[in-house]
Parts: C-alpha cells; sequence; structure tokens
C-alpha cells in the first residue's frame, strides 16, 4: 500500500510495494513488446516484399491500426477475456496476461508497419544482389531482417514506449488490483483520483525515468552488437 | 550477444510471471471507489487473509459497472451501495442473497464562498431546488455509479425532472468520485460525494461541507455472493467465506475501528435487516 509518503521517498527507501508496481509494469509492457516483435517483425518484413493484390490498402490499414486507441483495444479485449465472452474460460480477466494480451494488440501494428517501412528500404538497396544470388522468399525475409536489427531497435523502442506509456486499455481488463494489476499508469491515475497530486506527479517521473532507463540499455546494446559486428 | 541474453532474461522472466501468478486461494471482489480510495480495504483485507489465508482482489468501479462486472460472471463477489439495483440483480438470479454490511452518509460539498447561500443547512432536497434555481454549477459523477444514483434521486424527490431541466451549470463528467472532487475543486462547483471518500480526498482545495445530516443522505452498502448457478467459475467457498467474515460481529467490529483523523467513516450494520 502506498500510504502517505512523497514518490522521492518511496523510491529512496525502496517501498516494496513501488517496486512491485515498477516490476509488474516492466513484465507487462517488455513482454507485449517481445509477443508484439514476433508477430509483427515477421508480418511486416513479409508485407515490404511480398506482391499480392489489395497490398496498398494493408499497408494503408496497417499504418493507421499504429493509432489504435487504447481504451477501444481494451474493451474489445475486456469483452473477449469476459467470463461473458468468447474466451472467458480461460479466465484470463483482470490478470497480468490479460494485461500482456491487450497491450501486444496495440504494439504489434507499431512494429509491423515500422518493419514494413524499414526492409523495404532496405530491400532497394539489396535487391540486385539478393536476385543475382538467387535467394528464395525465406531466405530474402531472413537475410533483411538480419541486416535491418539494429534499425528494427528503434521499432521496438518506439513499440516499449507505447506500452509503456498507455493506460486505457490495462485499467480496463486488469482492473488496477492492488499487488495484483497494478502498475505505475494505473497507480498514477487511482492516485490523481484520490487528490493526492504531488505523489501522482512524483510516480509519473519515475516512471519516465525508468523509460530513459530502458531506451538507454537499448542503446547501448545496439551500440556493442554494432561493434561487434564491425 | 548482450541483446540476445536480454530477450531471454525478458522471456525467462515472461514464464517465471505467469506461474508466480497464478494463485488459486483467492477470490475477485468487484466493489466501488469509495470503498478502496478511503482506504478500507487496506485495513480490512490483510485481517481476513490473516485469518483465512484468502487473497482478496479489489476492482473498484462504479456501482454500476461492478454490478455489471458480477452480471458477467468476472467477479465472485459484489460490495457495493445502491440498494434498489442490487435488489433488481438478486431477481434477476445474478446474486444469491443479499446482506447489509455497513453505512456511511452522503455530503453536498462546495466552495468555502458558497454562492448558493445553502452553507449548514439540513435539507438537501431544499438545496438542490436552490441550486437549479440559480444555476449555481453542480458536477455531476453521470457514471450510473452508487453515488450518481443517489444525486439522481435527490433530484426527483426535489420534483426537478434533471434530465430535462438541465443547463449549462449542470455537469455530467462521467467519472469517478475522485476525479468529479478534483473537477469541482478546479471549477469552484459544488458537487454530491460520499463522506469516505471526502475524508481521505487530498485535494480539496476551497471546497468545504455544505450540507450534511439530512436523513435522505444515508448511504447502505450491501455484499452479495454472485449466483454460481448462473456462473459456475464462482469461488462460492471463499467468496462466502468472505461475505460471512463481514458480517460477523469481528470484521463489522473492524470495519467499525477504521479511522481517518480520528473520525469514524463506515458504520457497521449488518444487525439490521431493513438496511
Amino acid at each position: 500500500m502506498i500510504g502517505d509518503a512523497s514518490a522521492l521517498q518511496l523510491v529512496l527507501t525502496g517501498d516494496p510495494a513501488l517496486l512491485a508496481i515498477v516490476r509488474l509494469s516492466l513484465i507487462v509492457s517488455l513482454s507485449a513488446v517481445v509477443l508484439a516483435a514476433l508477430i509483427g517483425i515477421p508480418f511486416g518484413a513479409a508485407l515490404a516484399l511480398i506482391q499480392f493484390p489489395g497490398r496498398q490498402a494493408v499497408i494503408v490499414v496497417l499504418n493507421a491500426l499504429m493509432g489504435l486507441p487504447p481504451v477501444v483495444v481494451g474493451l474489445a479485449v475486456f469483452l473477449a477475456l469476459s467470463r461473458a465472452g468468447p474466451l472467458g474460460s480461460w479466465g484470463l480477466l483482470f490478470t497480468p496476461k490479460a494485461m500482456i494480451i491487450a497491450q501486444t494488440v496495440l504494439v504489434a501494428p507499431i512494429i509491423a508497419a515500422l518493419t514494413r517501412q524499414t526492409i523495404e528500404d532496405l530491400w532497394l538497396e539489396y535487391r540486385d544482389e539478393l536476385n543475382a544470388m538467387n535467394v528464395g522468399p525465406v531466405g530474402r525475409v531472413a537475410t533483411l531482417i538480419w541486416d535491418a536489427r539494429f534499425s528494427l531497435v528503434t521499432a521496438l523502442l518506439a513499440g516499449f514506449g507505447r506500452a509503456a506509456a498507455e493506460v486505457g486499455a490495462i485499467i480496463i481488463v486488469g482492473g488496477n488490483i492492488d499487488g495484483f494489476t497494478r502498475t505505475m499508469t494505473t497507480a498514477i491515475a487511482l492516485e490523481t483520483s484520490k487528490g493526492d497530486l504531488p505523489l501522482a506527479v512524483g510516480l509519473g517521473m519515475v516512471l519516465i525515468v525508468i523509460v530513459i532507463a530502458v531506451n538507454a540499455l537499448a542503446w547501448t546494446a545496439r551500440r556493442a552488437g554494432e561493434r561487434m559486428a564491425g | 550477444m548482450f541483446t540476445r541474453r536480454l530477450l531471454m532474461a525478458i522471456a525467462v522472466s515472461v514464464v517465471f510471471a505467469g506461474s508466480a501468478f497464478a494463485q488459486d486461494k483467492s477470490i475477485l471482489v468487484a466493489s466501488t471507489t469509495s470503498t478502496q480510495d478511503s482506504g478500507l480495504f487496506g485495513h480490512l483485507l490483510p485481517m481476513f487473509k490473516a485469518k483465512t489465508g484468502i487473497d482478496v482482489k479489489v476492482v473498484a468501479q462504479g456501482t454500476g459497472q461492478a454490478i455489471d462486472t458480477g452480471r458477467r460472471g468476472d467477479a465472485d463477489v459484489l460490495f457495493v451501495h445502491a440498494k434498489a439495483a442490487e435488489e433488481k440483480f438478486l431477481s434477476e438470479g445474478f446474486g444469491v442473497k443479499r446482506y447489509p454490511v455497513m453505512y456511511n452518509d452522503f455530503v453536498l460539498v462546495g466552495p468555502k464562498s458558497d454562492p448558493a447561500g445553502i452553507k449548514g443547512s439540513k435539507d438537501i432536497v431544499a438545496a438542490f431546488k436552490t441550486l437549479k434555481d440559480k444555476g449555481i454549477d453542480f458536477i455531476s459523477r453521470g457514471d450510473k455509479s452508487g453515488t450518481h444514483q443517489a444525486e439522481l434521486n435527490l433530484w426527483k424527490v426535489a420534483g426537478i425532472d434533471i434530465a430535462t431541466d438541465k443547463g449549462p451549470w449542470y455537469k455530467e463528467i462521467g467519472q469517478g468520485m475522485g476525479a468529479a472532487l478534483n473537477t469541482a475543486a478546479a471549477s469552484n462547483a459544488y458537487v454530491l460525494t460520499d463522506r469516505a471518500t471526502w475524508l481521505s480526498f487530498k485535494n480539496k482545495g476551497e471546497l468545504v461541507i455544505e450540507v450534511e445530516g439530512d436523513k435522505r443522505l444515508f448511504n447502505q452498502y450491501g455484499v452479495m455472493l454472485v449466483n454460481p448457478a448462473k456462473h459456475p467459475t464462482v469461488k462460492k467457498d471463499f467468496g462466502q467465506q468472505f461475505i460471512d467474515w463481514l458480517v460477523s460481529s469481528e470484521g463489522q467490529k473492524a470495519i467499525a475501528d477504521f479511522k481517518i483523523n480520528g473520525e469514524q467513516l463506515f458504520y457497521p450494520n449488518a444487525s439490521d435487516p431493513g438496511a
């Protein structure tokens, strides 16, 4: 229970409730990014390389889905996972897994759309070479994804930013349960509604620092990887 | 490679998260923002957990939404405050039995300057009429919560059909109690709130209590088990244990003992069959 302390005090004293909230926020958002990457990167790469009728329309829709309203995604996932809904028997509503599902839906289009653009640009550069080497479609996708891996980190970070920042979807499907589904953003919403604006602002600053830290980590990893790849 | 190790760590943490969250001895209670935001659950649940080992997860919603959560089978127990809506829920077969638990009261809060000139009145209906006649800014929850239903009922008692009589002074925000209080504090408007949320609210600004003590401001809370016959997934044994504890002398004493700044927030009345 976050009591009457300020956010700074909570951070400095390593308050276990705050640490649990931070941990859950990271688990939910990073899991969603991993799942969304597993879906979005192959999909985006395939869309960049494969020609088919209606491809332009798919690209436009995919780009538009980057702006999916979190509250709409939350409501759709809520209705699907509710006991009265089609997936109700899974019993996932008001659990962290439901939150991961909702954020995956939000993040996958972002990663897919940015991957599509990255791979398509790279394809223009590599096309003659890959054609000359007679590489098949699966090999092309794999080669391009591998060679674009450092640029794709940016797509993952865009997805992570979206997931870490949103409150609309996870508060609906998670229920903001104390000690179970409460994340940084839902805690901020709660403290605002309790009128504890200083604590809400403090938690907001903690969240921003965490997002910066994750980005710095990704940047360092990318730089290290680039150096090793020469 | 570093990134691969990072991804691995994330994947492991996801799997770990999955197992760590799997706890069986728990129930889900759909309740209202007033019980949660006031800190009542933070006071009660550790005692109940110590006695029974049952984890109670609380989803705090408006009463209308909480009842809908129960109707969909997404909660095991409802702990809400809108008797008419609760009885409708029971008559539709979604609940097993309603137990009165406790009450507190609503208060009308407004700016210290009191532009409506109603401060100190004990007649909430007259105060509502004054607000409407003078067109004084009023914030309505507008979210079908228990407090919103109580407010609508008071307009009705005052002979005002708010759906047609409302003017620009009447602002429905469609949000929770805290958001309504934040809005009122920021715009110097009047708002009806439960006393528990009011006492624990930290951004009062210029707001003060204007009208209190009218019998019609009484706010009764009830608790119900969601009907396992309708929703077989309901954890009826754990849920009933929670209800039995709330209405037991031990649970009732725990409710009475909950105070903020020395002021009691909820008054147990499980023994009152008419409540």
